[in-house]
């Protein structure tokens, strides 16, 4: 594969995971997500960046079907998930069947008020998942994977809020992690975070990416700069603009995008 | 800020204070009036009762003469009764609650049932008494039993269970929940593997304090007709002999213990009177208890949940 290849949207080489097509979104009578139209590349790390309210969380909530939650919610147009083809926002999707192949990450560390060890595997009990050497190794794999083995493995069996706000993310990170998702969404895993757990956080995904496909919504530029292959700049529920990260920070097509990336949004 | 202007402030601000003082001497004095008024009756009881308080007090049947009458059957009488009202009211209570909470549309009909849950809470306890005493007693044929009493008072606490495990349900951020459903776990699975067990200790803390509210209930146990007088015990539960486990004494009569003490101290001689004191100790050592483990299993069980 050729830089060139690399930094350009037309790469042939490029396997889509997701695409979004003609994506409307209301709640109630709020028309919030407004023909979002674009694709999700297999194992890269896409970025959702804009300002506060234009629709960033509505867009990832909805890989996750977590709007069927609430009433007066609305979904029209698609998003397709490859290989098998399947539009998980369509109403005999069951939004249950959806979670369990796309996890979430939250915004503020969200730990279930059990032991380390039950958090991340509460997704395999959920699957049905029963023999205790299975779950073992499933959870000691998922903790590995989010870098937190090494600080928990003496005391698993202690409650989560025990740990660290940054530790607290990574638990929430292997909760994710154990059921082996094809996408992991994210929703400002940082935010609530200090700069040295967000550096681990931003290391985390760096390492994931290549293992799965991510999703992530950033306030912070230089985050999606430093940890997305690809952009989309979102604003008042439209995406304005989506291109391979170096071209929305270096160079983009639209002038909004331009203005918001160096600072002279408003 | 010259010294005239600084003086002024602090004149303007000691007057505001005076507010202060007034307010707490009269609030302190309200808190004395209730407190005090409490704590006369509860020492003028107890220097009725105590001194009958003894072993042979509470293994005793009630009898006619005042020194060897007993609070066996009430006491007895009291737990079992106390035993159908939480296998009553819990089960349904809860269930209620989840439903409302977790389950139900939000349309008018649920909001029709929610304000009749809130108004059935302040409803007098002896209307209860006459609904049980045509729906338990007559209708389903339980007669004067425990088992009758026992639903009677479940449906008394029922709101209040009901209204705890709501709030306790409603208590659990919806972060929580979110949390839940994004690994793949059903409405179902949220609720048992989650939102019950966090809103634990707020149902236990309502079903109890309803519960120690029941066994003071008087107006409705009378009206589906407990007895006054009872000299023998319901059938034990446990048996020595197969299958061991016997249902028998939930049809059984009974007496509770706020009627036995209704019993003595309607009867003219003083002597009773006494055994109505040390009754109503009893009673409200019982209730004080129930109080007690309320906050202290509130307490355990909110210790590994913080948010
Ligand atoms: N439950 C809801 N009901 C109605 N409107 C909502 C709801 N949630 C969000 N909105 C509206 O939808 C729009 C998009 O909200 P969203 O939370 O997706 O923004 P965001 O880009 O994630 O913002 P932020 O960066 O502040 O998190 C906002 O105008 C918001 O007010
Ligand atoms: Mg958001």
């Amino acid at each position: 594969m050729s830089k060139v290849a690399e930094g350009s949207l037309a790469a042939s080489s490029m396997v889509v995971k997701a695409e979004t097509k003609n994506l409307n979104f209301h709640y109630g009578s709020f028309h919030a997500l407004k023909s979002i139209n674009m694709p999700l590349y297999e194992k890269k790390v896409t970025a959702l960046i804009g300002p506060s309210g234009c629709g960033k969380s509505t867009y990832l909530r909805c890989f996750n079907r977590m709007h069927d939650l609430y009433p007066g919610n609305r979904y029209d147009g698609e998003i397709k998930l490859y290989p098998d083809n399947t539009n998980l926002l369509h109403a005999h999707v069951d939004p249950i069947e959806v979670r369990m192949r796309i996890s979430m990450v939250f915004q503020k560390p969200n730990p279930f008020p059990k032991s380390i060890y039950e958090n991340v595997a509460y997704g395999l009990r959920v699957r049905g998942e029963r023999k205790a050497s299975i779950v073992d190794e499933k959870v000691e794999q998922a903790l590995r994977g989010a870098a937190l083995w090494d600080e928990v493995k003496h005391r698993l069996k202690d409650l989560a809020f025990n740990l660290s706000g940054g530790q607290q993310q990574r638990l929430c990170i292997a909760r994710a992690l154990a059921t082996e998702p094809e996408i992991l969404l994210f929703d400002e895993p940082t935010s609530a975070l200090d700069p040295i757990a967000t550096a681990s956080i931003e290391e985390l995904i760096a390492d994931l990416k290549g293992k799965l496909t991510i999703l992530i919504v950033t306030h912070n530029m230089q985050q999606a700069a430093r940890v997305s292959d690809y952009t989309a700049y979102m604003y008042l529920g439209e995406v304005i603009e989506f291109d391979v990260t170096d071209t929305i920070f270096i160079k983009p097509k639209n002038k909004a995008t331009e203005d918001y990336i160096t600072g002279r949004f408003g | 800020m010259d010294q005239a202007a600084l003086g002024e402030i602090r004149d303007l601000i000691n007057r505001h204070k005076r507010w202060d003082l007034i307010f707490a001497a009269v609030g302190l004095l309200c808190l004395g009036i209730a407190a005090l008024t409490f704590t006369a009756l509860v020492i003028d009881m107890a220097l009725d009762g105590a001194p009958r308080l003894s072993a042979d007090f509470f293994t005793n049947f009630p009898s006619r003469r005042p020194a060897q009458a007993g609070i066996l059957s009430a006491w007895v009488g009291s737990t079992l009764v106390m035993l159908v009202t939480a296998a009553a009211a819990i089960p349904v209570g809860v269930s209620a609650a989840v439903y409302l909470e977790e389950y139900a549309p939000k349309n008018l009909l649920t909001a029709i049932i929610e304000i009749n849950i809130t108004n059935l809470a302040g409803v007098p306890s002896i209307v209860y008494g006459l609904l049980a005493l045509g729906l338990f007693v007559y209708a389903f044929g339980f007669g004067q039993s425990i088992l009758s009493a026992g639903l009677t008072l479940g449906l008394l606490i029922l709101p209040v269970v009901i209204v705890a495990t709501r709030e306790a349900i409603r208590s659990i951020p919806s972060a929580i929940r979110e949390a839940a459903y994004a690994v793949g776990a059903t409405k179902w699975g949220t609720t048992w593997d989650h939102v019950l067990p966090y809103s634990l200790p707020g149902i236990m803390t309502g079903v109890i304090i309803g519960m120690a509210r029941a066994i003071g209930e008087t107006a409705p146990i009378i009206t589906i007709g407990a007895l006054s007088f009872i000299a023998f015990l319901p059938p034990a539960p446990i048996q020595g002999e197969f299958p061991f486990l016997s249902f028998e004494w939930l049809m059984a009569p009974f007496t509770v213990m706020p009627i036995q003490m209704f019993n003595w101290t309607s009867r003219p001689e003083a002597a009773f009177h006494q055994n109505a004191a040390a009754a109503g100790l009893v009673l409200l050592l019982m209730t004080l208890s129930m109080n007690a483990l309320a906050i202290y299993i509130r307490y355990q069980l909110r210790k590994r949940i913080k948010w």
